[in-house]
């Protein structure tokens, strides 16, 4: 299968099951469209095959028209080098992966990852929270250092032979603990040395909190630390109000702004100013812009997840106008970058060149198996997003998991489990999506999350396109 | 070289299969997201 499309006057084409991305010329991405056809019927065939075809084509009225502006020495070339690249593996690959994986269900797996709910109360309200204002419709609740280290001690115990376990402090406002944050990461500390365990750490802030004398410690400690803000102050303030209604943009942007500073000078340098867009800025790239050109050179801004009956929630009609935003981004991006001030866009990260390997491409985010959700007093969910829903209770850090029917159902949530997922072109590099969002919005795991699919698809693209211009500024070739 | 295709540095998600596997990696999850999943943008731990 291969996935072609333009982009900021790039033909791109990405050989979907080998992972290769070429950068063609209008002949060859032309002619792919009968190689296509071809490579459908025959599973080899010649640049003869490939020419004979093209002549054929030629017959019709829409395929003169299409094919007669390129000479035939062209063609000629062209059809060589696409049966060359089919020669070496690098075009129409087949998906063999999913014969030769190994059978999802009875995979061994072992958990690295736990999303510690260090809180469950949140000074903000923001209004797209899918916390519900940190509550997980739920009760207030801070989590105790006691059961805070159970959780630890639960990871390694169940880390098998992993050494890098993840740890995110998350809430609520995880800073509204902070004592609890700074007693558990000394604790993960000792059990490294115990047990022969690298702890990754990661906080995430909606920064109202944050002071200059915890810089020192979150700097030494945190793997990477969250900011939350969602771009211009009046978009923020809007969806990112106190209880009582103040906006917290002012509050917060100084501190980041400080905070980032002494991130850049740390070891650990790695943050993001993460922020949501809603209904009410389908205009995002905007925020992107503002948060660059506040200083900030890590940045996420992502689409926010809402029921359709929320004013704020993205809708159908409202994609073409995100996918142009995406694109509009993806110029900002290289020209920023081509000014000397270049910002990085999570969405827009994409390593080709050392990406994971297709087990894990294909594995699913790991919610529910390798990666567990913690409430304050120590109970066990999938992830996040499934706090607070009593059917996807799991157990808890005491007793440790107790519905494995839950656990091997999501064990088997992967990228062949979902019909929508077997042609798209983007299963390696979402992994079949977010298994919340599809249960949320399908009441099943193994569904999909249409809005979100279209988008993340567009990110994609325009992710491969930035990787085909940066390849271009590389040659010095700065006019494109 | 190719004169109508420049083909981009990647890494070969066959080759991937043969060797791949060993879990050491970051999860998905565990970046800036929380809401999507997206693992095409990470590294892999043996590349780092």
């Amino acid at each position: 299968m291969i996935h072609k499309y333009k982009n900021n006057g790039y033909n791109i084409v990405l050989d979907v099951c080998s992972g290769s991305v070429h950068v063609v010329d209008d002949c060859v991405y032309d002619l792919l469209d009968i190689a296509a056809e071809l490579h459908e019927k025959f599973d080899r065939f010649s640049v003869m095959d490939l020419l004979g075809a093209v002549s054929l084509k030629c017959q019709t009225p829409e395929g003169s028209a299409k094919y007669s502006v390129y000479g035939t020495q062209e063609i000629s070339e062209a059809a060589e080098e696409i049966t060359q690249l089919i020669a070496e593996g690098m075009l129409f690959t087949p998906d063999t992966y999913e014969d030769s994986l190994v059978d999802y269900k009875k995979r061994q797996t072992v958990v690295k990852a736990l999303c510690l709910h260090i809180s469950h109360d949140c000074n903000l309200a923001c209004k797209y929270c899918f916390a519900e204002e940190g509550e997980y419709h739920g009760r207030r609740e801070l989590m105790t250092p006691e059961v805070g280290k159970k959780a630890l001690d639960f990871l390694v115990a169940n880390s098998g032979n992993r050494r890098n376990l993840e740890v995110d402090f998350f809430g609520g406002e995880p800073l509204m603990n902070w004592d609890t944050v700074v007693e558990l990461v000394r604790y993960g500390r000792e059990l490294e040395k115990t047990h022969d365990k690298n702890f990754r750490f990661t906080l995430t802030t909606n920064g109202t909190l944050l002071k200059e004398d915890m810089f020192d410690f979150i700097n030494a400690e945190m793997d990477n630390v969250v900011l939350s803000i969602d771009g211009r102050k009046e978009i923020n303030d809007l969806m990112r109000p106190h209880r009582g209604g103040q906006g917290s943009y002012d509050e917060i942007v100084p501190k980041y702004l400080k905070f980032a500073e002494a991130r850049k000078k740390n070891e650990r340098d790695s943050y993001y100013v993460r922020g949501t867009y809603t209904r009410n800025n389908l205009d995002f790239a905007e925020d992107v812009k503002h948060l660059a050109d506040l200083g900030f050179d890590q940045i996420s801004v992502e689409p926010v997840v809402a029921s359709p009956e929320d004013d704020y929630a993205l809708r159908d009609e409202d994609i073409p106008g995100l996918l142009e935003e995406y694109d509009k981004l993806a110029k900002l991006y290289l020209d920023y970058r081509k000014a000397g001030k270049p910002f990085n866009f999570f969405h827009f990260m994409i390593d080709l060149e050392g990406g994971p390997c297709v087990y894990k491409r294909l594995s699913g985010c790991g919610s529910g198996t390798e990666y567990l959700a913690v409430t304050p007093w120590g109970d066990l969910y999938p992830c996040h997003q499934f706090v607070g829903n009593e059917d996807f209770l799991l157990g808890n850090v005491y007793d440790g998991i107790r519905r494995n029917d839950i656990v091997d159902e999501f064990k088997c949530c992967n990228v062949y489990a979902k019909p929508e997922c077997r042609d798209c072109f983007a299963r390696f590099y979402c992994s079949g999506g977010c298994a919340a969002n599809a249960y949320n919005f399908h009441g099943s795991i193994t569904d999909v999350y249409e809005l979100g699919c279209k988008l993340q698809r567009k990110r994609i693209e325009c992710a491969i396109m930035i990787k085909a211009a940066l390849a271009d500024i590389e040659e010095g070739d700065m006019e494109k | 070289m190719k004169k109508h295709i420049k083909t981009l540095n990647t890494r070969d998600l066959k080759k991937s299969a043969v060797k791949g596997g060993c879990g050491e990696c970051q999860t998905s999850c565990q970046s800036a997201c929380k809401t999507s999943c997206t693992v095409g943008n990470q590294t892999c731990e043996k590349f780092k």
